[in-house]
């Protein structure tokens, strides 16, 4: 296929490979934040290549995991109302709140519904008016966009039974949260492509700069992960901590514009929990006072007050790279993609579940493999 | 280590539900069968645990199995629900190494179904049973109150007088087999996924169903000692691997470059996040046969036009036994695990 096979193609692969271990010298702790990445690590069993100096570790960038218990709690709420048609991204279902998760309130008659689109919901509100069409609005500043223009557009049709519960978090206040924390072993990042296709990264500049850091924007494909860890390994081997842009097919410094734009227009900035991180400055979006009306929370009067997680769960410092998810006890044993503790087990893009499924090989008598 | 876990806090007798997830061919169904339906009905030939049974009357070997058929949209391109009602149960048939003679239907109605569509499902179930050579001998009609079923439901089960000189089976696995494919996977999941979701591509991709047992057929006549045939219907070729590898007590080493997947059908997964891999498939299925005899089962695979594109993916191996590994195509390695729970479309 074209514009993936390119960046599968083994020779490439080698060739970079190759290239890192004559790059590195010395041992280095690199994160890539997105998890998309962390899948594309795992599945194509790239760390198999890495030479020995290289640890990677995996980052935050699982919107579904660190959203907050208590907006799952809240979701599980309004859908449980017979006036309610709660539509969702499919990766949402099963993640587990403090009693239940989607699928499982699904499962008990709530009117739970998989969309591939914001436009969807849109749709289903205007086709039936008789029901209160609610999206949840997961994702980082990848998913903005498209659900500010769905909203804008519910808005312009006057379809007063369209809302959104608003779950957004941004990228840059995360790097930050992890680069302040004192137990931060973090040495280089690779940005999140498709994130950075939208935003640009001049925040990111910033970041480098004050935290004497390499970021390289980097895209999803193993040869494109390879191709970032050899412009991240080369500046932490200079001594250089500058944002670079591997992900150049995609990604322009100023990012798109009119994308910022619609974002802009509809949502503002606000104070954020991340589930097993916590309270995150500035770290999310919710929606601004013109279209307050359209939020779900204040509609259905939801509560999305900060509950207990499981005690075992050990996701937060998964998501902030302190730890690997075969560290955890309940790894594999309590905590499965069939009764997780935590949402990195259940999430397409969670660490916990790319272990799950694509590691162990050890474990399962294959020699060698990851 | 087997799936159940004695340290695990089960929820409370009662409070567990059957989930979407139960129906879906991965895990939580082999839960299902490992919990409810294998203690209950346990007897030795069930214990196989193989697509269809095989019994033996007065010296006539004769494979048995039964299929149920409730996907939603019922018309689909390249099928409906009528072909997938046949196909599918001679295809399991076929998996025992059984030629298909005759089928049972069942159907359960719902209640303002359009007639017309009815006789359209009917026309289809004559014109796959005519193409595989079955009779539709036996059947039932019920009908439930609207609301309570999605326009209709189809049961069959089938017997087949079973030709392979040996077993076939998981337990006759062994190191060494080579694996095959016969033809490129995920055209059925992504064609029916299309128009349940209104998805448009730009090539429309059209459903895989069809009878293999013509493709059997030539393995047998061939003289090739086929070990085991499974079809890969729901969770795809990872969940029918992984459970032969824990049938077999064996790994099964495959390599990603090597698995034939349609360019359009390659597309739509990268865009909804999908991992081919798991994508059902309805005329597709894989042969565990020794390495010597591949390339003659491949060219008498190649001479069957269901199987024209068949192709070896893998080897039986010692190492990592019960679970199955895939070699990248940039060479590194990783576990291809059962299906846990559907398959569900990404965030971005």
């Amino acid at each position: 296929m074209k514009y993936v096979d390119e960046y599968r193609d083994p020779e490439a692969a080698a060739r970079l490979a190759d290239a890192l271990r004559r790059a590195v010298r010395r041992p280095w702790v690199i994160m890539e934040i997105c998890g998309g990445q962390t899948h594309s690590i795992l599945k194509s069993g790239l760390e198999g290549l890495l030479p020995p100096e290289i640890t990677l570790v995996h980052g935050p960038g699982c919107p579904v995991c660190v959203t907050p218990i208590e907006l799952i709690d809240a979701a599980v709420a309004i859908a449980r109302r017979s006036e309610v048609t709660l539509c969702s991204f499919g990766d949402m279902l099963r993640v587990p709140g403090s009693e239940a998760s989607l699928l499982e309130a699904k499962a008990r008659g709530a009117d739970v519904r998989v969309v591939y689109s914001p436009l969807d919901a849109v749709k289903l509100a205007r086709a039936r008016p008789d029901r209160q069409v609610v999206f949840f609005a997961v994702g980082f500043e990848t998913t903005a966009p498209a659900n500010a223009v769905a909203l804008r557009q519910a808005a312009a049709e006057g379809l007063e039974n369209f809302s959104l519960l608003v779950a957004h978090v941004l990228v840059p206040p995360a790097i930050e949260a992890i680069l302040g924390s004192p137990d931060c072993r973090v040495q280089g990042f690779l940005a999140p492509g498709h994130v950075c296709t939208v935003m640009g990264y001049q925040e990111y500049e910033r970041l480098a700069a004050r935290y004497r850091v390499p970021i390289v924007v980097t895209g999803f494909e193993p040869v494109d992960i390879l191709e970032g860890l050899l412009m991240a390994v080369r500046q932490l081997e200079a001594g250089r901590a500058e944002v670079e842009n591997q992900y150049r097919r995609s990604v322009r410094r100023e990012g798109n514009r009119a994308a910022q734009a619609v974002v802009q227009e509809v949502f503002e900035p606000a104070d954020r929990r991340w589930r097993g991180i916590g309270q995150i400055p500035l770290s999310g979006l919710r929606l601004r006072e013109p279209y307050r009306r359209f939020d779900a929370l204040e509609r259905f009067a939801a509560s999305a007050t900060a509950r207990e997680e499981s005690s075992e769960c050990i996701a937060g410092l998964v998501l902030q790279g302190l730890k690997k998810p075969p560290e955890c006890p309940a790894f594999a044993s309590r905590c499965t993609p069939e009764s997780p503790l935590g949402a990195p087990m259940v999430s397409s893009e969670g660490a916990c579940a790319a272990y799950f499924h694509y590691g162990r090989g050890e474990e399962r008598g294959w020699a060698g493999s990851t | 280590m087997g799936g159940f876990n004695l340290i695990c806090p089960a929820p409370p007798a009662g409070e567990e539900r059957i989930l979407l997830a139960h129906g879906g061919g991965g895990r939580l169904m082999h839960q299902l069968l490992e919990r409810v339906f294998l203690p209950a009905f346990s007897n030795p030939l069930l214990e196989r645990r193989h697509d269809g049974a095989v019994v033996e009357l007065s010296g006539l070997r004769l494979a048995f199995t039964t299929d149920s058929y409730v996907v939603r949209p019922l018309f689909f391109p390249g099928g409906n629900i009528g072909d997938l009602a046949v196909n599918g149960t001679v295809n399991d048939l076929a998996m025992c190494g059984a030629r298909p003679l005759y089928l049972s239907a069942g159907f359960i109605l719902e209640e303002g179904l359009a007639l017309e569509t009815l006789r359209a499902v009917a026309a289809a179930m004559r014109g796959a049973a005519e193409r595989a050579g079955v009779l539709l001998v036996t059947g039932d009609t019920k009908v439930v109150d609207q609301g309570h079923g999605d326009g209709v439901f189809i049961n069959t089960a089938g017997i087949g007088v079973v030709e392979a000189p040996e077993e076939i089976g998981p337990r006759r696995v062994r190191a060494g087999d080579a694996v095959l494919v016969s033809g490129e996977l995920g055209a059925h999941g992504i064609a029916v996924l299309s128009v349940r979701e209104g998805l448009e591509f730009e090539a429309p991709i059209v459903s895989d169903t069809a009878p293999v047992w013509e493709a059997v057929r030539a393995l047998l006549e061939a003289d090739v000692e086929v070990h085991c045939l499974r079809d890969l219907t729901r969770g795809g070729l990872a969940s029918a691997l992984n459970e032969i590898a824990q049938a077999a007590g064996l790994g099964i080493r495959i390599e990603e470059a090597a698995i034939p997947v349609a360019e359009p059908v390659k597309g739509a997964c990268e865009i909804l996040g999908l991992d081919p891999l798991y994508v059902a498939n309805e005329g597709r299925f894989a042969a565990f046969l020794p390495a010597g005899q591949a390339d003659r089962a491949l060219e008498a695979l190649r001479a069957a036009p269901v199987s024209a594109q068949a192709v070896r993916i893998g080897t039986v191996v010692e190492e990592g036994p019960g679970s199955v590994v895939l070699v990248s195509r940039i060479g590194g390695r990783r576990v291809v695990d059962m299906l846990s729970g559907e398959q569900l479309p990404r965030i971005c």
